[in-house]
């Protein structure tokens, strides 16, 4: 069975983001590491995109127009200040 | 401060606590959303409209899911119904010719790409590195920047952005694996220039 066949580059690149979530099948997985295991090119694409996994990761608060939390604020107050009134 | 003590804070009106939940999710809402409708202006109303209901309570918070998770699908649920009203046809995953370009006929890197763990380790937390990954996220084609929103800056799982927007879990990859790439040449190009600099 020709389960050691390799990978290119291509291939290799197109299974890296499956590769971090864990959703590769355990056949996939070993004719990547295999690549990678012989490939600085690969493995160097592999840790950018974790690192740029990581970093869309802490990227929570973004800055909003004024108008748009104001408004919205505006309308909690109002609420809160009468539930029934708000419209 | 937690979601749900946030949550819990401005059920009591405390205006600061929705404040910040807006901060955190807006964003994100309007992302989501625009998968679905027409526009970048319909995007912000759908997701305006969504803290609305909130606001009222006119869908209520159990806490049987994160509010996160709550949240999400009160948006989704709107912003579907929109896109129906505006006869919006769903995008499908685009394919980036730039990642084919890459390789050559023999399936290797014709510029391979350098290695920037040093660079970037001091550089992780790095306002220029952040803003390059912020807007990368933001020029993504939907439904990929949907996906790597929900996926990666939210931390959903794979099956929950699958359910989420009612793509297969095989759908939700190969979007992500696309998303994910242009995002990575943005950091790439990042980092470069910065080196290329000194
Ligand atoms: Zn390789």
């Amino acid at each position: 069975m020709a389960i050691t066949k390799s990978i290119t580059c291509r291939d290799a690149v197109a299974l890296v983001s499956d590769y971090l979530d864990g959703g590769l099948t355990w056949r996939a997985r070993r004719r990547l590491e295999r690549h990678l295991a012989d490939c600085g090119a690969c493995t160097a694409y592999l840790e950018q995109m974790r690192v740029t996994v990581a970093t869309a990761g802490t990227l929570t608060e973004d800055d909003l127009p004024d108008d748009v939390l104001n408004g919205l604020l505006d309308v909690f107050q109002k609420f809160h200040a009468d539930p029934n009134a708000a419209s | 401060m937690d979601d749900e003590v946030l949550v819990a804070k401005m059920v009591a009106g405390d205006a600061d606590a929705f404040r910040q939940l807006v901060a955190r999710y807006h964003s994100t809402l309007v992302r989501v959303a625009r998968y679905y409708v027409n526009s970048e202006a319909t995007a912000e109303d759908v997701a305006q409209d969504t803290w609305i209901a909130v606001i009222k309570g006119a869908e209520k918070f159990e806490g049987r899911s994160s509010f996160k998770t709550w949240l999400l699908r009160i948006l989704v649920n709107r912003a579907r119904r929109t896109g129906t009203r505006e006869h919006r046809q769903i995008p499908t995953n685009p394919v980036d010719p730039v990642q084919a370009q890459r390789f050559d006929e023999q399936g290797m890197w014709r510029e391979p790409p350098q290695p920037f763990t040093e660079v970037v380790e001091g550089r992780l937390a790095n306002a220029a590195t952040l803003a390059a990954v912020r807007a990368a996220i933001a020029a993504l084609p939907e439904p990929q920047q949907a996906v790597v929103t929900l996926r990666d800056v939210e931390g959903l799982s794979t099956e929950e952005v699958s359910e989420l927007l009612e793509l297969s879990v095989a759908n939700v990859r190969v979007i992500l694996h696309r998303g994910r790439a242009k995002v990575r040449d943005a950091v790439e190009s990042s980092v470069r220039g910065g080196a290329t600099w000194q």
